[in-house]
């Protein structure tokens, strides 16, 4: 089975970046050119920003009427210069409960590595291009290192919540997040892999417990919370604090716990906040 | 997930939310049906089992079929308004629960009119990720994943015409990745499924539909 560590070994005796080792692995596998793959991952790109702004207009509100105008809120505060967490973090706030706003609205978006997860990383990486000015080729490259993590997080453990429970869909976009992060911002290869792993050690045993079984609540919210713990990961591992458990280790652990979890905890809203006297309300009132 | 996997595995598709497997999964079942039936729907009676039938409604998963019968994409904006637009294209529908047994939680089962008068029934599963399973079609069990192209035929169950269809297959250079034959009984109607490396093109389906014993013969693109 493929490691994240021999991506980063890789990398750092070629002199590349760890977004270049799996440019030319992917080249390879899906036969090819670099610029195929770059306009390819452009339109997912795209997407994402049109998800963002769509979202932060607030016009929308789900089928069920639980969701929608949030990111809208935590925006106005923003542009009003009333942050309490300052402008960046509070703008990937906004971005994350923006994209997944407009998935819970039936709007289009990328699933990054879920349709639940969505918001995470597009609010982590846009607001860094706006925060840093890194161009448009950092970013798209930078998508690469992402979806490079997901690969061994999909091969290793699993990026579904039913399967897994949340850790695996948000802790999974929260490390993918914190990977690319790291790069944008200049970190080295050891790095991407150290913000991984902090990122989903942070996220271990989070379960999948979706009101009404709807990706609403607390599958929005969440979306915000896995993208400031994925800056914060960045934050530490770009300062050079290292993970003293290795990612593709902490990767086997979100998968092993994710088969510990009962299934009332894997999104069958069974159990957790779905079952909460609240949850039961707004499950029989809608459905 | 499981198997080997690619970047844009990880991201993407590109979908209307709020769900890959209730939604985007439910646009390709839609879509998968539509294709077997091999024309333009004009009546749908869909059958909703397991989860589709009690958290669909949230998901937009009745939306979602709607607009893969319709022939829309996952992400098609117009999913939203697809019982809409389904009025105005002259394709009826109707929503019924229901038991199909022991089949994956997220399953569906279309019984579908088309407008020349071809009738069939479909019945698949999403299965996570946006990753669909067809497993019947009218009597006969198959799996059809659409990550090849496919050709489904209906032929009579007699020596020699999976034969004669294998031959010709090579003849025009089309390799066969798997291979599925089941039938009602000994002597009656079967049914053939091959997924292959090659796109299958009309005139390969022509020769096919030639074929002595050969009913029918479909071919599905990949999704």
């Amino acid at each position: 089975m493929r490691t994240y560590e021999d991506w980063v070994i890789e990398a750092e005796t070629k002199g590349l970046k760890i977004s270049e080792v799996i440019i030319r692995n992917q080249m390879e596998e899906l036969e090819q050119s670099e610029q195929a793959l770059l306009a390819r991952m452009g339109k997912n790109l795209n997407v994402m920003r049109k998800s963002v702004e769509t979202g932060l207009s607030g016009e929308r509100r789900s089928l069920s009427g639980l969701v929608g105008g949030d990111a809208a809120k935590v925006e106005g505060r923003r542009s009003g210069g009333e942050s309490l967490v300052g402008n960046q973090m509070s703008g990937a706030i906004a971005r994350a409960l923006a994209v997944a706003e407009v998935n819970a609205c039936m709007g289009k978006i990328v699933a990054a590595p879920t349709a639940g997860s969505c918001g995470v990383l597009p609010a982590v990486l846009l607001t860094i291009e706006e925060e840093r000015r890194v161009s448009e080729q950092e970013v798209l490259r930078a998508l690469f290192t992402a979806a490079g993590l997901g690969i061994i997080i999909a091969e290793r453990a699993n990026v579904s919540g039913a399967e897994g429970g949340c850790q695996a869909e948000i802790g999974s976009a929260a490390a993918m997040a914190a990977a690319a992060a790291v790069e944008l911002a200049g970190g080295s290869p050891r790095q991407t892999a150290d913000a991984a792993a902090i990122a989903m050690k942070s996220m271990l045993g989070l379960v999948c417990d979706p009101v009404g079984g709807l990706v609403e609540v607390p599958c929005v919210k969440r979306n915000a919370t896995g993208a400031v713990i994925a800056l914060s990961a960045a934050e530490m591992a770009l300062s050079g604090v290292r993970s003293a458990i290795p990612v593709d280790e902490v990767i086997d652990t979100m998968g092993k716990i994710g088969n510990q979890l009962p299934c009332a905890l894997k999104e069958t809203a069974q159990g957790g906040l779905a079952v909460s006297p609240t949850g039961r309300r707004i499950q029989a009132d809608f459905l | 997930m499981g198997g080997k996997s690619n970047v844009f595995d990880l991201l993407g598709p590109i979908m209307v939310g709020p769900s890959s497997s209730h939604t985007a999964g439910a646009v390709r079942l839609g879509g998968m049906a539509r294709k077997i039936l091999g024309e333009e729907p004009v009546q749908g009676k869909i059958f909703l089992h397991g989860s589709f039938a009690t958290t669909g409604k949230g998901h937009g998963t009745n939306l979602a079929l709607v607009a893969g019968l319709l022939g829309m994409e996952t992400d098609d904006e117009c999913i939203p308004e697809a019982l809409m637009i389904a009025e105005e294209r002259g394709l009826n529908v109707r929503f019924e629960t229901a038991d199909l047994g022991d089949v994956h939680p997220n399953t569906v089962k279309f019984d579908l009119l088309g407008e020349h008068g071809s009738h069939v029934q479909v019945i698949g599963s999403s299965v996570g990720g946006g990753t669909i399973v067809i497993q019947q079609i009218n009597d006969f069990q198959v799996e059809i994943r659409g990550d090849y192209p496919t050709l489904v035929i209906l032929h009579r169950d007699l020596p020699g015409v999976v034969a004669q269809v294998t031959l010709l297959l090579s003849t025009v250079q089309i390799n066969i990745a798997r291979m599925l034959v089941s039938r009602e009984k000994k002597g009656a109607e079967a049914l053939m499924v091959l997924e292959t490396d090659q796109t299958i093109d009309n005139a390969v389906l022509d020769l096919l539909r030639k074929l002595p014993r050969i009913y029918q013969a479909l071919a599905i693109e990949p999704l």
